[in-house]
């Protein structure tokens, strides 16, 4: 462990690593699992980009940063440089850990600590000069939020850890820019799991969010304050990211509709990355139409984001109306799904059938090992991907992850590591190839196969703030019906599809082919004209 | 009776490609001339978050050229790589470099004299991949004084602060890694291997190869054993190596290796074992430090890089690119040597690009090698030879006719030199008398009289011959 540590420039008190050991093992013991598949023959896949390649650019210089602009985040400069400690003494184990402890100090703007930062309408904040000058504002009523993990010009950009606290971003993120341009207002940087890492917004730096619909329940993570948010009408959108689940869990949570587009259709640049290959930005709101609109503006080419050059990129060619065959995993439906759930989805299911859809029963047998081969594969990219924050050019150091942060780096630092890495990094990459497979399979029309699948988001309905906070295993199974998803890079639409006695929302997702977002918002409008679910909202309990 | 050992060296040559643009961001590509620190940096190269590398093109298709030049199998499916380890130069935790798909592979060059049996030497060439930069350190204590990060010497005092400086207008400026597998056995060897690279990458144009200003980087693995062959292919090497880092010139490669070589020797002769290490070249001292690096073998957690989509390059797009490579040192040096040029006139027009590319040019007005053509191609390169600023500057065809008018007006009429021999030597006596106690310039100054009574016009060679035999024949 200790090794490890060193590894992933953590410096670790011997309390932590003996928490992490055995939590580590825990985990190591489920993804254990993996070794009994046989991937003989199997290529590894590390991207899902329908084999795009080359994509790069031409040997053009473009405008850089001022030495200002450059030097802004840092904490010490002196002439013209950033400083730190003499690099000698960089690679030797400092004397004291300061351990970063919960921090709450910062003041909480809503009841359910869903805005970390509310975004001015002054002058010289580039966002709203640059909203007020466009032109081609087509809605400019529309108020919209960002997922703190959203990189916002001068705007403060924490990705809900304190190692970002007081960070002002030098640039924005190209999809920040994208809706500023089409009238989006963007009013606030919403709360979220530190660095994404999360299945119940607990995880952030700042405090948990908490679920409109009943305060003792999480709202669902990652992209807990965006959801929340929705839900509570603070605005009509907001912006999350899916990288296993954190926009179709926090919107099945709180009751409203998230798109998790195909990987490569939303530029990543400029959103704080968490696990690259699997990382998808998208949007939360209320209805299919809100969603599908703000999706239209996100989408496309994006120059500084070289996995966007896919060239498949034509929507099925069907006509809407040939949307018929709905799958239903059987999977997805199994016996650890609560039974709340599954009545809530089947009783949607049978609405589309009474409406014209076929069902079908279809398998996806490899999908069981979605949470192991996501744990291994998204613990080793953010680990890597958690490298630059050594404080030196913006924000603070190391020291300053939270618990679940440390404890993802050191699980994919060990997943990664010499000697381990074919038993578990290259081996959860053959593993992903099989799940993808399952996909293409079940979305083959002549060989049987269907144009939209339904399941549950989440085995449970919202649960508990604190219940599964000591059990990261019983946490990261939260994730079980959203990652495969991501693996294969495919698109997903929650939507609200019920509620538990409790009056606790139920959502469920539609899951389509690369590319297969028109259908999703088809099937998705059609649902949604035939229900009621997605205008449900909260009572405004005295809470 | 003296043991014998057998060295065995293996080069790491890291080659800043000179693109305008960097490697994975459209940040200027000239650390070197920047006037500031920090100036030529952006979201990418600094490693802010969110920000995601495209990778450049040319720096590709160069990469791919160098290969080419170098003998190189070219993967026409390769990838980048994230190579983890942190230090303040490295913004992202991480270089963007090659693992397991690199560009080229299996590639050979030689050293050695050509025309020799047993002359040359074929050096392989394991891989040449691309990555990008770091920043630069500096270091400063609160004394003001500044040392570069290859200066390990330690001055600082417990109260006195030692802080490090980070520019990042270097980071992210692609890099060309050539590593040579341990065929070379000697550290003469190793100064040729590195120059031959220096002369190939310059002539490709992609890179100014400057070991002082650091856009050419070495480093040397050394290890030796005991026995008089060389070690056949699949023999097991000896089990240690011994890294040379920092070395800033040829000369330095040199005498660091041999350096090694006589540690070494020394330790290997008292039967221990050569411990695995790291040493660093200390310019100032002329000598080699052992660097403080971690004890433990590195683990760099090497995996595809997600952000940016594989490389395949297609036949075509790989003939492209070899049709882009023009004649080579080696080949304008045999060219010449075909043609009667001197050996010394082919190794300075070989060296220098421009002039090599203009004699190649001149032959090409000439007509081809080979018959009459040759005499005057001979004498063409041996008149470059002194004529180089000439010859970056005009045209082929400028050459050849300046040449032409020159040699047409040199005066080689025997008597009216014979006339201005005798003049001069009547003229100095000192010079005549100098020349007799054995003080060559006497020659010098005694032809440069000449010239002046001709005008600069005379033939040179001729009133040599001519003033040797009259000074002989006067004793």
């Amino acid at each position: 462990m200790e090794h490890v540590a060193g590894l992933a420039n953590l410096e670790l008190t011997e309390e932590e690593i003996d928490v992490y050991t055995k939590q580590l093992r825990d985990i190591l013991g489920y993804v254990e699992k993996l070794q009994k598949v046989d991937t003989t023959g199997v290529e590894p896949t590390y991207q899902t980009i329908d084999g795009t390649v080359n994509g790069w650019r031409e040997d053009e210089v473009r405008p850089s940063l001022t030495q200002a602009e450059a030097l802004s985040g840092a904490k010490r400069v002196a002439e013209g440089c950033f400083v730190t400690e003499n690099v000698f003494e960089f690679n030797k184990a400092r004397p004291s850990v300061t351990k970063a402890g919960p921090f709450l100090a910062r003041s909480n703007r809503d009841k359910y600590n869903a805005i970390l930062t509310e975004i001015f309408n002054t002058e010289g904040s580039d966002l709203s000069s640059a909203s007020l000058q466009s032109a081609e504002r087509s809605d400019p009523s529309r108020i919209i939020g960002h997922k703190d993990l959203f990189l916002t010009k001068g705007v403060e950009t924490t990705a809900g850890s304190r190692v970002l606290e007081g960070f002002l971003p030098q640039y924005s993120a190209t999809v920040v820019e994208k809706l500023e341009k089409a009238g989006y207002r963007a009013k606030y940087k919403f709360n979220c799991d530190a660095w994404a890492h999360g299945s119940s917004g607990e995880n952030s730096d700042f405090g948990a969010t908490k679920n409109p619909w009943s305060q003792e329940f999480t709202p669902g993570g990652s992209s807990s304050g965006s959801a929340a948010a929705v839900a509570a009408g603070m605005v009509d959108l907001a912006t999350g990211t899916d990288t296993g689940g954190s926009i179709r869990l926090p919107a099945s949570f709180c009751g409203v509709t998230g798109l998790k587009p195909t990987y490569g259709v939303v530029s990543r640049y400029g959103i704080v990355a968490m696990a690259s290959s699997l990382d998808s930005p998208g949007v939360i709101g209320r209805t299919v139409e809100e969603v599908e609109k703000a999706f239209k503006v996100m989408a496309g080419e994006d120059e500084r984001d070289a996995t966007l050059s896919s060239k498949f990129k034509v929507q099925s060619s069907k006509s809407s109306s040939k949307f018929k065959v709905i799958g239903i995993p059987k999977e997805y439906f199994s016996a650890g799904v609560d039974d709340e759930v599954k009545s809530a989805v089947m009783e949607a299911v049978s609405v589309l059938k009474e409406n014209g859809f076929k069902i079908k029963e279809i398998t996806l047998p490899n999908s069981k090992y979605g949470i192991a081969v996501y744990y291994l594969v998204q613990t080793t990219e953010a680990a890597s991907n958690l490298g630059r924050y050594d404080g030196i050019r913006y924000g603070q150091d190391r020291s300053f992850f939270g618990a679940e942060a440390k404890r993802r780096i050191m699980l994919g630092t060990f997943a990664s590591s010499a000697g381990y890495s074919a038993k578990f990094f290259e081996k959860a990459a053959r593993v992903r190839t099989l799940i993808i497979k399952d996909f293409e399979n079940a979305f083959n029309p002549p060989a049987g196969g269907v144009d939209v699948l339904i399941g549950p988001v989440s085995p449970t309905p919202p649960f508990k703030l604190g219940e599964k906070t000591d059990d990261p295993l019983q946490m990261y199974l939260s994730d079980i019906l959203t990652v495969p998803v991501n693996l294969a890079g495919l698109p997903a639409l929650a939507l609200p599809c019920g509620f538990t006695k409790d009056n606790l929302p139920i959502g469920m997702q539609l899951i389509g082919p690369r590319w297969g977002e028109e259908m999703l918002f088809e099937v998705g409008k059609v649902y949604q004209r035939l229900t009621e679910w997605h205008r449900r909202r909260q009572k405004d309990k005295k809470d | 009776m003296e043991k014998t050992y057998i060295t065995v060296i293996g080069l790491e040559v890291h080659v800043e490609l000179k693109t305008a643009s960097k490697m994975f961001c459209g940040c200027r590509n000239d650390p070197f001339h920047a006037l500031k620190p920090n100036i030529y940096t952006c979201p990418v190269c600094l490693g802010l978050p969110g920000a995601l590398p495209v990778p450049n093109k040319e720096a590709i298709e160069w990469t791919v050229m160098a290969g080419l030049a170098l003998g190189c199998r070219i993967n026409k499916e390769s990838r980048f790589d994230r190579k983890h380890y942190f230090y303040p130069d490295l913004p992202k935790g991480y270089q963007i470099s090659q693992y397991e798909k690199p560009f080229c592979v299996d590639g050979k060059i030689t050293i050695g004299d050509i025309r020799e049996i047993g002359g040359i030497r074929k050096i392989r060439i394991r891989r040449v991949h691309l990555e990008e930069d770091t920043g630069k350190l500096m270091h400063r204590s609160n004394t003001g004084n500044t040392s570069n990060t290859g200066n390990t010497s330690n001055t600082g005092t417990k109260d006195r602060e030692q802080v490090t400086l980070v520019d990042f207008n270097r980071s992210g400026v692609p890099l060309l890694e050539i590593v040579t597998e341990p065929d070379i056995r000697s550290a003469g060897e190793a100064k040729a291997v590195a120059q031959k690279i220096q002369g190939i990458v310059r002539f490709l144009g992609i890179s100014d190869a400057d070991m002082e200003k650091g856009s050419m980087r070495l480093e040397a693995n050394i290890s030796m054993f005991k026995g008089l062959a060389l070690p056949r292919q699949g023999q097991a090497l000896p089990n240690y190596k011994v890294e040379l880092k920092n070395i800033n010139s040829f000369r330095f490669l040199e005498r660091a290796i041999d350096q090694e070589i006589n540690r070494q020797k020394k330790i290997l002769s008292c039967n221990k074992a050569v411990k695995q290490q790291t040493f660093g070249w200390d310019t100032e001292r002329q000598e080699l430090k052992p660097q403080r690096v971690k004890e433990e073998a590195a683990d760099y957690r090497y995996f595809p890089e997600p952000d940016i989509p594989p490389i395949s390059l297609s036949d075509r797009q790989i003939s492209d690119i070899r049709n882009q490579i023009s004649d080579l040192p080696d080949e304008v040096f045999e060219k010449l040597l075909k043609a009667g040029v001197s050996e010394q006139a082919a190794k300075v027009i070989s060296s220098n690009k421009a002039v090599a590319e203009k004699i190649i040019g001149v032959i090409g007005v000439i007509g081809e090698i080979g018959g009459d053509n040759n005499k005057e191609i001979r004498d063409i390169g041996n008149w470059l030879m002194h004529h180089q600023k000439l010859a970056e500057t005009a045209s082929a065809e400028e050459l050849v006719g300046m040449f032409r008018r020159e040699k047409a007006e040199v005066v080689g009429d025997e008597g009216q030199l014979g006339k201005w021999v005798e003049e001069a030597v009547t003229e100095n006596r000192k010079a005549v008398e100098d020349w007799r106690q054995g003080k060559e310039a006497a020659m010098q100054f005694l032809i440069g009289q000449v010239q002046r009574k001709a005008k600069g016009k005379a033939d040179v060679s001729l009133v040599r011959n001519m003033l040797s035999s009259k000074l002989a024949n006067d004793l």
